[in-house]
């Protein structure tokens, strides 16, 4: 009962957060230097032409008239209109969240099947190469910018080995499949596009791991310690002594609290993912949120920007309540304790 | 009997006791334990009977005693070296940058005979596309990544700490307000706000500095406002205060010095992260501007002519890949030695 009350007073602290930073990112947009309207149009239009714009746009307006009206709008449902693309910008969003969407899934995925296991065998193995190797690579995949790395793998594996393609979500020559979910994966598989999908999965292996290869090492390192922090207590020395075979213990017990460790910081992650989007995106030319989101930050393409920040604000907030609620779930330590926390 | 362990208080005053595994450590608190009967010389009685009026505990000495043993630790630790070697020997580069480059001109100066050539012994890493020696660009690249890196840090320490003392320590509204505050920073990625703070700027180091900055101080805020608020009920602050010690002699001369170790190991793999934030400013595009050699901003234009000039983006990548990995070592190894358990 008492974790509810923390969820709930959760959520209710979310949104004034999530408020108080459309308010920020909205004065960040609109009061810094450049004149949104001239930069629409060009050096060539004529001062009565940009000012037609501004009038349009509401430009002229006190700022927190503006915002209402920006707000009031985003409950409709609208975003703006993208000066750089002249459609709504909630238009464009849904064109291109998908694609980040699932490329952030599929990282994800290889995230969590890589990293906890590597961290499993790193703490199992203590102190042995196996467990040195991993923690150099952990150390490396943590120091390592993504963009160097991304554009290391592109010259290696696609130009090089010519294994995988360069760029791009799917092979030119072939068409996307059906439009079900909007991911191509699944929609491939939905209709039994094989081509479609056998090219959509071999595009998404290298941004996928590329982004993933951070989260990799920050999973295994909270496996290790909490897998490692585990070894000493009690319960395992008991179990073993009363001949509990180590495989049951490994896996079924100390792996579950592991997982609960490796859950509290798949909120984290996500965050990492979402930013590391913007850089992925780019180097393999991934037609997504992010690289929709850097296109709009180069042309200061002001809707643009608050749009890509709000959604991702959103989409962060989610995920962040769903880790809490999940972790909840998992540790009734956690459920049972919350009323001794504070903020 | 054994000593109470405050297990609240700062990390300098917590004997690891059976669970150290550190000899020095173990031994250490083993000496302790049994000296309040033997004859000792001073100093160590005074240490003992200090660990056993566990609250209240004289500072200096307790500094002195965990500083030797933070320095054996660090001394053990193999990576740790590496880290320190590679963050000093970053320092020093940045300094005699004029001496080291061979071709300290090529910062500013054009050579277009010599455009685009591969990695030879006068041009170790290459020139670039207006003949200029990469490597050279790469070495005064230290000067402003480094520089980057201690400006942004210093920028948020002093907004971050200062409001993380006022929030932990007044308590009620004031700290309702800070953190609420720091919670609408926190509701999305750190890079993406920079991204888009950095998109509504002109493309400056100063901005981009100031961008970062801005996304940096809330994590410190909130960790100083933590360790605040459970070093605040120790009963040695009571004690303190109940003999007449003022707001400020408290915060500045008993919270903020067990804070110091944290602090310390928080900066220094935050300069590290910075850089690299900085260097993905600069790779989008949002950071410093050319021809200033920042490696970030080098590796993108470099990544037009790719395939074939590799060496244009390789060896920028390079060194921001060793700069962040010596701050991460170096962080790490400060961690192990200070035995700290960082959230």
């Amino acid at each position: 009962m008492r974790y509810r009350d923390y969820l709930i007073r959760r959520l209710l602290y979310t949104i004034p957060a999530l408020i108080g930073l459309s308010m920020l990112i909205f004065v960040i947009a609109r009061v810094m230097p450049g004149d949104p309207a001239r930069l629409a149009l060009g050096p060539e239009a004529s001062r009565e032409q940009v000012e037609k714009l501004r009038e349009e746009l509401g430009l002229n307006l006190p700022i927190h008239i503006q915002y209402l009206r920006y707000m009031g709008g985003v409950f409709q449902g609208k975003l703006g209109v993208s000066l750089y693309s002249h459609r709504d910008v909630v238009v464009d969003l849904k064109d291109t969240v998908p694609a980040t969407l699932e490329l952030v899934t599929v990282a994800m995925i290889i995230a969590v099947l890589v990293g906890i296991p590597l961290g499993v065998i790193s703490a199992i193995r203590q102190d042995r190469w196996e467990d040195h190797t991993s923690r150099v690579f952990a150390m490396s995949g943590v120091s390592m910018p993504r963009f160097w790395i991304g554009i290391l793998f592109q010259l290696v594996f696609a130009y090089h080995l010519a294994l995988l393609p360069i760029t791009g979500r799917i092979s030119p020559d072939i068409s996307s499949p059906e439009r079900i979910t909007g991911f191509y994966i699944v929609d491939s598989l939905v209709t039994g596009n094989f081509e479609a999908l056998g090219s959509s999965l071999s595009h998404i292996i290298l941004p996928a791991i590329v982004l993933a290869l951070s989260p990799i090492a920050q999973l295994m390192r909270v496996v290790r310690a909490n897998m490692i922090e585990q070894k000493r207590k009690a319960y395992i020395l008991t179990a073993r002594a009363n001949g509990m075979p180590e495989n049951l213990l490994v896996y079924k017990y100390m792996l579950k609290n592991s997982f609960i460790a490796a859950l509290t910081i798949i909120g984290l992650l996500y965050g990492f993912f979402l930013g590391g989007a913007f850089v992925v995106e780019t180097v393999f030319s991934w037609p997504g949120m992010a690289r929709y989101g850097v296109r709009a930050f180069t042309f200061k393409d002001f809707n643009a920007i608050i749009g890509v920040v709000l959604v991702i604000a959103v989409a962060y907030a989610i995920i962040n309540i769903i880790v809490d609620i999940a972790y909840g779930l998992l540790d009734p330590r956690i459920r049972l304790g919350a009323e001794a926390r504070d903020t | 009997m054994p000593p109470q362990i405050s297990s609240r208080a700062g990390i300098l005053c917590r004997p690891k006791f059976l669970a150290g595994r550190h000899p020095y450590a173990a031994a250490d608190a083993l000496i302790r334990h049994m000296s309040h009967e033997s004859q000792l010389t001073k100093s160590e009685s005074q240490v003992a009977t200090a660990v056993e009026d566990q609250d209240f505990v004289p500072e200096y000495e307790m500094r002195f005693e965990d500083l030797r043993r933070m320095l054996h630790r660090l001394r053990r630790s193999t990576l740790s070296l590496v880290g320190m070697a590679i963050v000093w020997g970053l320092i020093l580069v940045a300094i005699f940058a004029p001496v080291i480059a061979p071709y300290p001109e090529d910062v500013d100066s054009v050579h277009f005979d010599q455009t685009f050539q591969p990695p030879s012994m006068e041009h170790l890493f290459g020139t670039d596309e207006v003949g200029r020696d990469v490597f050279s660009r790469v070495i005064y690249g230290t000067r402003i990544s480094l520089a980057l890196g201690a400006a942004v840090l210093v920028i948020a320490i002093t907004i971050g700490v200062p409001l993380g003392l006022i929030a932990g320590y007044a308590g009620g509204t004031v700290n309702t307000v800070i953190m609420r505050t720091t919670d609408i920073f926190l509701a999305i990625p750190p890079l993406v706000l920079a991204l888009a703070v950095s998109a509504v700027l002109t493309p400056t180091m100063e901005n981009a500095i100031i961008a970062i900055a801005f996304v940096w101080w809330p994590w410190y805020t909130r960790l100083i406002q933590g360790m605040v608020l459970s070093i605040k009920e120790d009963t040695y602050i009571e004690a303190a205060r109940s003999v007449g010690a003022g707001t400020l002699y408290v915060v500045f001369k008993e919270i903020l010095p067990l804070c110091v170790s944290i602090l310390i190991i928080k900066i220094t793999l935050d300069i590290g992260y910075a850089i690299l934030t900085g260097a993905v400013l600069g790779f989008l595009g949002l950071g410093v501007r050319p021809p200033t050699p920042e490696w970030g901003t080098m590796a993108s234009k470099g990544r037009l002519h790719l395939p074939v000039r590799w060496w244009l983006t390789t060896f920028p990548g390079l060194a921001i890949f060793i700069t962040v990995l010596g701050f991460n070592l170096l962080g790490d190894g400060l961690r192990d030695a200070f035995d700290v358990e960082m959230e």
